[in-house]
């Protein structure tokens, strides 16, 4: 077995995509001159956000989450072991590199400054908290109300009499820098409890582990569950549109596409049942698809077929007689079964007491765990995608780009410098030069995508650690050493896969891979979904499947959380279940042990 | 006191008379665990048959003799009493009320000559510093009430196998202070059978049950001649967390002479689980009730007993205090209630709770 990862700099450029790193930041690039760094720390490819090849502007969202992920680590909490994570981009994948504290003194010197700053979060966790979520709120609708506006061939004439002393050009220059700032301080925001919430659990894990070394993983995060979560609202409320539909008896009217059968609903059921649906929409169709970091993610408010169809399965299933009800009094009476099961079992009075205070420091922390997501990656996200595509639109009308979305194929710097030449032309009465420059461009940039998307990214580059001891790979990337072995070795020889035990129970069935949301309508009742990785937004499609796969992940990840909230067996984190596996294999998945095992 | 005492009836007070064995089977009994049905002959007995045949101060001279540096003279002196011992007839009555208690469990269990493990209790067995685990003789699948009484005897001259007579000197039990009680109990045959902790042996982990399980009698396994599969089950979740399967080589089975006997296990069979997963949870589900029952981790030989081609019923077979991890401390924690020293140290090492290697 190799002991390094390809070093970056020995990896081709694949056929066509010559020129691919003037797309990317110029300092988010392996380079000459920073090779002798570069060559000799870890870098892993983040499949968790990003399994597919990351557009030019797509890259903003995802160089501002990491350099805010940084900055708490480095400059807010002073975490003892660790700064912040280095980026890179290879051949249009995202590499990352947590960076560790290797001096012990040093470690020493930044315990007390940790200590006091994490511990004041951890001792106003409920005010700091319950100030957050209105502090988000009031962001995206900063972002919401951001608009661009296409030049006017005049300027109005309140221009004149006001006497502003300022245009139009001015307006659509500052709204998309404020775009670009807002997005930075959406991933500020995210940020501000993550890595501490992540701690505080990893620490009851720990301790967890340490009374009962053999406790299985998905029970400790059982104990934490959050029982209501917003991340599942999206999917409550569809359940809750498809019960309003039987009841009202317009059921069989929501058949078809989204948009003709919402047209017909002209009667009163009908237009009772819209203003339901209308009202869920804010902020609950905000929802991804995907994992939100793509702009081609798609979400459900421009997309509704998406949900449309998760309403039509779920009313199918209320005719079928099966219940959609989460059974959460089974799932609040098993968490506390288990909490006091485990309980018992600990030897001295004063090691239970501490469980109960670490379970009780988890507890309070996990809805900040589970929820930012719905905040930050989904509805955030959906927002700027919204906004970034009017601008787009605005291009697309001065000729500069065929589609709205060919502004992702700009950097967030070239957009600045496209609207100049946009704004140029305008103010002097001249052609820009980007109807002629852009479509070129933008042309031989999508060929530049096509080229990426062909090369096949390996898991890892450099040197790795003798053991991962980085706190956040371990805790946000669920990376281990065992995973970095598995990735030297590739997969098992006789094909078998091993991964997290995310979620418990045994199942078998026909294996499906899918890749992206477009192919889960391709699911049968019972067959085993084979993905990099789910989405929330999926969670309409844990009611047909036997089990999950997924390439990247740990016990936290979508998959795990909504996989045991359904009861059903997943194995995450098996790096190579989409490329071992096959659509039609008979596959066999034990959520109990994380071993996957391709039958025939 | 009486010749028989019946597990049903058997109370804590009768512990000394019937030895720690018949005593925790009763306790079991008591306690609602699926104990096949059974009595035990208390250790009067065995000191009036004594007594009755002038053997005493014979047994205490032999064995006096014997010097516990000297394996030889253990030996020696084993042979001696195990030999005078054989000679020794039960005393008047003794024979006729195991007779009808035998006789008894025929009829419970619906069948003539109803096969029995006849099993040695010492007085001196299951102390909780001190197991006696193996050093005296038990017989299986004993039919007929004449060899009932037969082996009945040689239980009482296996409280002088080398190995016991070796055993309570390194535990400085007085030779003449042991005597033994004897307990006979209907036997299943096994589909399979094994040993459970209700505690990870590994590391001591209480939240585990671990399970050796082979196939037929659970003989194969408590001596140590196959490698039995091994299941860990978390006693919370209720699932099984790991699964070793071995090759098991080796089945205790009956023979076409109606005993028990070890055979080699078919290849193709070798390799296959001996326990379904349902299985493997109802072996646990009994372990830790055995355990609830009595409030220290144990110590069970359980067997699967075979009803008909597809249903099975665990029972258990004994249940003991864990003598290794019960005297140590439960697993240490580290970690320390001060929450920010605890996360501190945990981002440190944010693998102190990854799962550890054996060992």
């Amino acid at each position: 077995m190799a002991d390094r990862f390809p070093s970056p700099f020995d990896m081709p450029t694949p056929p066509g995509a010559e020129g691919w790193q003037e797309l990317y930041a110029y300092s988010s690039v392996f380079s000459d001159d920073r090779r002798e760094y570069e060559e000799s720390t870890f870098w892993f490819m983040d499949g968790v956000h990003t399994p597919e090849v990351i557009p030019p502007w797509d890259a903003t969202i995802l160089e501002y989450a990491i350099i805010a992920l940084s900055q708490y680590n480095t400059r807010h909490y002073v975490i003892p072991p660790a700064l912040g994570v280095d980026i890179r981009f290879l051949n249009g994948y995202m590499y990352l590199s947590p960076v560790g504290v290797a001096d012990p003194d040093e470690i020493g010197a930044r315990v007390p400054e940790f200590a006091e700053r994490a511990g004041y979060y951890f001792q106003h966790w409920d005010e700091l908290y319950a100030a957050w979520l209105p502090k988000v709120r009031a962001l995206i609708r900063e972002l919401e109300a951001i608009s661009f506006e296409a030049l006017p061939d005049r300027e109005d004439m309140e221009v004149i009499t006001e006497g502003r002393g300022q245009g139009s050009a001015l307006d659509l220059l500052t709204s998309y820098h404020r775009l670009v700032d807002l997005t930075l301080k959406l991933w500020h925001h995210h940020f501000e409890f993550l890595n501490l919430g992540y701690a505080a659990y990893l620490d009851f894990f720990g301790f967890c582990k340490q009374l009962f070394p053999s406790i299985p993983d998905q029970a400790i995060a059982k104990m934490v569950a959050g029982i209501e979560v917003d991340l599942f609202r999206p999917d409550d409320e569809i359940k809750q549109l498809a019960q309003l539909a039987v009841d009202l008896g317009i059921a069989s009217r929501l058949e078809g596409r989204a948009d003709a059968a919402l047209a017909s609903l002209d009667d009163e059921a009908g237009r009772t049942w819209l203003a339901a649906w209308d009202k869920a929409k804010e902020p609950w169709f905000n929802f991804s698809a995907g994992s939100g970091f793509y702009h081609s993610d798609k979400v459900w408010l421009e997309n509704l077929d998406i949900p449309f169809g998760f309403l039509q399965t779920y009313i199918t299933k209320l005719r079928r007689g099966d219940s959609l009800e989460r059974p959460m009094g089974a799932v609040i009476a098993e968490r506390d079964r288990i909490v006091s099961e485990y309980s018992e079992l600990i030897g001295s009075n004063e090691d239970r007491a501490t469980f109960e205070g670490k379970l009780g420091l988890a507890r309070t922390v996990f809805p900040y765990v589970e929820n930012h997501n719905f905040y930050i990656e989904h509805w955030g996200h959906s927002v700027i995608w919204r906004k970034m595509r009017d601008l787009g639109r605005i291009f697309v009308k001065e000729g500069f780009f065929a589609d709205a979305d060919d502004i992702f194929l700009l950097s967030r710097h070239e957009v600045p410098e496209a609207l100049y030449d946009m704004y140029h032309g305008w103010a002097v009465g001249v052609p820009s030069r980007g109807p002629k420059y852009w479509p070129r461009e933008n042309a031989r940039r999508a060929a530049i995508m096509d080229a990426l998307r062909q090369w096949s990214p390996p898991p890892a580059l450099g040197v790795p650690p003798e053991v991962i001891t980085e706190p956040f790979t371990v805790m946000l990337w669920g990376i281990t050493s065992d995973s970095v072995k598995q990735w030297l070795g590739g997969a098992q020889a006789d094909g078998g896969l091993t991964g997290f035990a995310a979620s418990p129970g045994i199942a078998e069935g026909p294996a499906r891979v899918i890749f992206n949301a477009d192919g889960i309508g391709d699911l049968q009742d019972g067959e085993i979904l084979v993905a990099p990785l789910t989405a929330p937004s999926w969670a309409p499609v844990f009611g047909k499947i036997a089990a999950t796969v997924t390439d990247v992940g740990g016990i936290m990840s979508h998959a795990a959380i909504v996989c045991r909230e359904y009861g059903l067996p997943a194995v995450t984190g098996t790096a190579f279940g989409t490329k071992s596996i096959k659509t039609g294999q008979r596959i066999r998945v034990d959520g109990n042990t994380g071993q996957v095992t391709i039958i025939d | 006191m009486a010749h028989v005492i019946w597990f049903t009836e058997c109370q804590p007070s009768d512990a000394a008379a019937v030895g720690g064995k018949n005593a925790s089977l009763a306790a079991m009994v008591r306690a609602g665990l699926p104990v096949p049905a059974g009595f035990a002959v208390p250790a009067d007995a065995y000191r009036k048959a004594l007594a009755d045949c002038g053997l005493a101060a014979d047994v205490e001279s032999i064995t006096a003799a014997a010097d516990p540096a000297d394996p030889a003279s253990i030996a020696t002196a084993g042979a001696a009493a195990r030999a005078a011992l054989a000679s020794m007839r039960p005393p008047s009555g003794l024979a006729d009320a195991v007779g009808a208690a035998y006789a008894q469990l025929c009829g419970q269990a619906g069948r003539a000559d109803v096969p029995v493990a006849v099993r040695s209790s010492a007085t001196c067995e299951d102390q909780p510093d001190a197991s006696f685990a193996g050093e005296h003789d038990t017989y299986l699948w004993v039919r007929g009430a004449d060899s009932v009484v037969t082996h009945l005897v040689r239980c009482w001259a296996s409280l002088f196998t080398d190995r016991a007579i070796a055993y309570r000197w390194q535990m400085g039990y007085p030779t003449t202070a042991a005597a033994m009680s004897v307990g006979i109990q209907t036997m299943v045959q096994p589909r399979a059978a094994g040993v459970a902790f209700t505690l990870n042996p590994v590391n001591g982990d209480r939240s585990q049950v671990a399970i050796d399980a082979s196939w037929g009698f659970g003989e194969a396994v408590v001596s140590g001649e196959v490698t039995p599969d091994n299941f860990l089950v978390d006693k919370v979740m209720r699932q099984v967390t790991q699964r070793t399967i071995s090759a098991k080589a080796v089945e205790y089975c009956l023979t076409e002479s109606d005993t028990v006997a070890a055979r080699p296990v078919d290849p193709d069979r070798q390799q296959v689980p001996c326990l379904s997963d349902p299985e493997i949870l109802a072996v646990a589900a009994m372990a830790r009730a055995a355990e609830k029952h009595f409030g220290c981790p144990q110590d069970v030989e359980w067997a699967l007993a075979a009803r008909g081609r597809d249903e099975a019923s665990v029972v258990l077979l004994q249940s003991r205090p864990e003598t290794v991890w019960s005297r140590r401390a439960a697993p240490g924690a580290t970690g320390t209630a001060d929450s920010i020293a605890s996360i501190v140290a945990t981002l440190l090492d944010p693998h102190h709770g990854r799962p550890a290697v054996a060992g």
